[in-house]
């Protein structure tokens, strides 16, 4: 059996009256069933364009304009209206960052359950309200039946996500795609949530794409991590491969800013610089100018993601594995 | 604490949302009722600041901290209680008294994007300060501090003719510090200042307000959620729940030995990158409103140590040697 997800080449673009832009430019990955991955990075890097375009849910004037998404061994990219519409909330759900603005204010929460499951199968009301129970309890909504009747405002934020997380379960997908899940919420809600995901997705052997711009939130539940720089992935590996040894400058540079409580009063290692927009994204690889390792050759040929020899990561980077121990050198300097 | 530069003794700070007077009417057992709504946002805190340090007000959404930020600086009128600034009483002072002060507390905010005025530039939002607190300043003074001041903040001075729109948030954000900056503050209130921003630009922000600490010997009031930027830069943390501090410790202390059983919940729940397997303390319930604040401890109905007593009476902050005090009967009591 092939991959449960496999993106090749994507490319999506925004027609503007300028010109086309470029917001993803030739990422893939894979993901199996079951596997959760991380999809990380800045504001502007990519990442929930990348979620957006799994679901083939781009809109106007973006659209895709290259490689392919194969999901179950379907190209999902060539699918229009009534084909996506199988797929999506049924065979691939998202979990958006504001649940306020998912859920619908004037609907009770078992209407908007109830709703969703007669939107992907021939089931009455009753057995749709069996399910959502379900669910709820799945999620640890505490006396789901009084719940079921409730309006959105009548629930607390950590509570409106977790039935975010129920809605999103309901048709039992097979990958959930989580764009910013906790961002909105405080750290104990937001670990609450993230185990209670991290949960569902193992015993549901549900896939997950987790999209976040916090590592840490990253690394303590997806497998994989695939870090995103200007539309492109520049560093993919194993979390623990990733956390413990970044190979790509930027993916060095993300981690070394994080302040990690080692060495408080510190200076804090700084990225100089800011990532390029999409109007101007530097020829070459897009990271050079502010790159500390950077050659010649970066300024005008654009690294590929590629296998670093001497390393389980693949990282899209010039430098790399040019020397013998490139990375030791890279940190001195 | 004599020779400490802020000291707030038992403030209060409540909102009341009732609305006008039709909305406050409602109907109980037959009989027409006003019935008042108000936010308790900030109840009995006691802190002080000492000079040149960094001290830290974390706590989750609807703690009160930005209120107490607020509340210090003025820009609230307190309910209650009494704020020093070097051992003069601040709080009632009229406009005109309360303007010495206002030079010497400056604050930053969270959203770069809405805290500079999108119709000025850059030179304009720097001068307007300098030249409201000093009148006489001459031009080319404030021409020159301008320039001194972007240049700290590492912004390029040859762009004061530039509006907010053509910077990016990080550059923003300095132009922001740098406002605060101009007018040669002694304390400066940052609320969020990095939370708006990516990783990357966070660390720059944060070097720079270490950088002009370290320069300027400013003493900084740090309101934030984010307990590893806390961890990072602040001599002393204060740690608030539904609008009271419970506890208040030197950095290393609380991260290494929490002791208020709120502290230790929230402590457990920040995901530490290089601990993949570690546990969080899951609390039970949720925050219950400052509308309706529970009778006792706040955190009675959620804490796994609780008793009679904390359901009853409200525990003092209490002081329990090297400078770290708590708010628990529990930890008083020696329970935990």
């Amino acid at each position: 059996m092939g991959h449960l997800l496999e993106v090749k080449d994507l490319e999506v673009k925004f027609a503007l009256r300028m010109g086309d832009l470029t917001a993803i430019n030739g990422v893939s990955f894979t993901l199996d069933r079951g596997e959760r991955l991380g999809l990380v990075g800045e504001s502007g890097a990519g990442k929930s364009v990348t979620g957006f375009a799994i679901i083939n849910l781009i809109s106007k004037p973006g659209y895709i304009s290259g490689g392919s998404v194969i999901f179950d061994d379907r190209d999902l990219t060539g699918l229009t209206g009534e084909g996506m519409r199988h797929i999506r909330g049924n065979l691939i759900s998202m979990i958006f960052q504001d649940p306020m603005m998912t859920l619908n204010p004037v609907l009770t929460i078992g209407t908007q359950m109830v709703e969703t499951l007669q939107a992907h199968m021939n089931i009455s009301r009753k057995d749709a309200e069996h399910i959502a129970l379900e669910k709820l309890r799945m999620v640890q909504i505490p006396s789901p039946e009084k719940r079921l009747q409730q309006y959105p405002h009548e629930f607390s934020g950590g509570m409106r996500q977790r039935i975010v997380v129920a809605i999103a379960l309901l048709a039992d997908p097979a990958l959930i795609i989580a764009d910013e899940p906790t961002t909105a919420l405080d750290v104990t809600i937001q670990a609450e949530i993230m185990e209670l995901l991290l949960e569902l997705c193992k015993s549901e052997g549900t896939g997950l794409i987790l999209i976040t711009h916090d590592l840490a939130v990253v690394s303590q539940v997806t497998q994989k991590i695939a870090v995103m720089y200007a539309g492109k992935i520049v560093e993919a590996g194993l979390t623990e491969d990733i956390i413990d040894n970044p190979l790509h400058p930027y993916t060095q540079g993300l981690i070394k800013a994080l302040p990690d409580g080692r060495n408080p009063g510190t200076r804090l290692n700084q990225i100089p610089g800011v990532m390029p927009s999409l109007i101007d994204i530097p020829p070459g690889c897009s990271f050079h100018p502010r790159c500390t390792i950077r050659g010649d050759i970066c300024r005008y040929e654009s690294p590929a993601l590629r296998e670093i020899p001497g390393y389980r990561n693949m990282a899209a980077c010039h430098m790399l594995g040019l020397k013998k121990e490139p990375t030791e050198k890279d940190r001195a300097e | 604490m004599k020779d400490s530069l802020i000291d707030i003794k038992n403030l209060v700070k409540h909102f009341d949302i009732s609305g006008g007077l039709l909305e406050q009417l409602a109907v109980s057992k037959g009989r027409v009722i006003r019935k008042r709504t108000v936010v308790r946002a900030v109840n009995d805190v006691s802190l002080f600041v000492n000079p040149g340090e960094t001290l830290s007000v974390v706590g989750e959404s609807g703690c009160g901290k930005s209120t107490l930020a607020r509340t210090l600086l003025g820009l609230y009128p307190p309910d209650g209680g009494e704020i020093y600034y070097r051992g003069e009483r601040i709080d009632g002072l009229t406009q005109h008294e309360m303007l010495p002060y206002r030079a010497k507390m400056q604050m930053i905010f969270q959203d770069p994007y809405a805290s500079l005025n999108p119709r000025m530039t850059v030179q304009q939002t720097l001068e307007e300060p300098v030249v409201f607190h000093n009148p006489s300043i001459s031009g080319s003074e404030v021409k020159d501090r301008v320039a001194g001041v972007m240049q700290q903040v590492g912004v390029d001075p040859t762009w004061v003719d530039r509006y907010p729109h053509e910077f990016s948030g990080g550059q923003r954000q300095r132009i922001s510090i740098a406002r605060a900056l101009m007018v040669d503050p002694e304390f400066v209130v940052a609320d969020e200042p990095v939370s708006a921003l990516d990783v990357s630009v966070q660390a720059q922000i944060l070097n720079l307000l270490m950088d002009a600490q370290e320069q300027r010997g400013l003493t900084y009031l740090f309101i934030t959620h984010d307990l590893s930027v806390v961890r990072h830069i602040s001599s002393r943390v204060a740690v608030m729940y539904l609008g009271r501090v419970c506890e208040l410790a030197p950095t290393t202390n609380l991260f290494e030995s929490p002791r208020h059983p709120y502290t230790r919940a929230l402590l457990s729940a920040i995901p530490d990158l290089y601990d993949r397997r570690h546990k969080y303390i899951k609390l039970k319930g949720e925050v219950p409103t400052p509308i309706d604040l529970p009778p006792g401890c706040v955190f009675n109905g959620r804490c796994p140590h609780a008793d009679g007593r904390c359901s009853r009476e409200i525990p003092a902050l209490v002081h329990q040697g090297s400078e770290i005090y708590v708010a628990c009967h529990a930890v008083e009591e020696g329970r935990i």
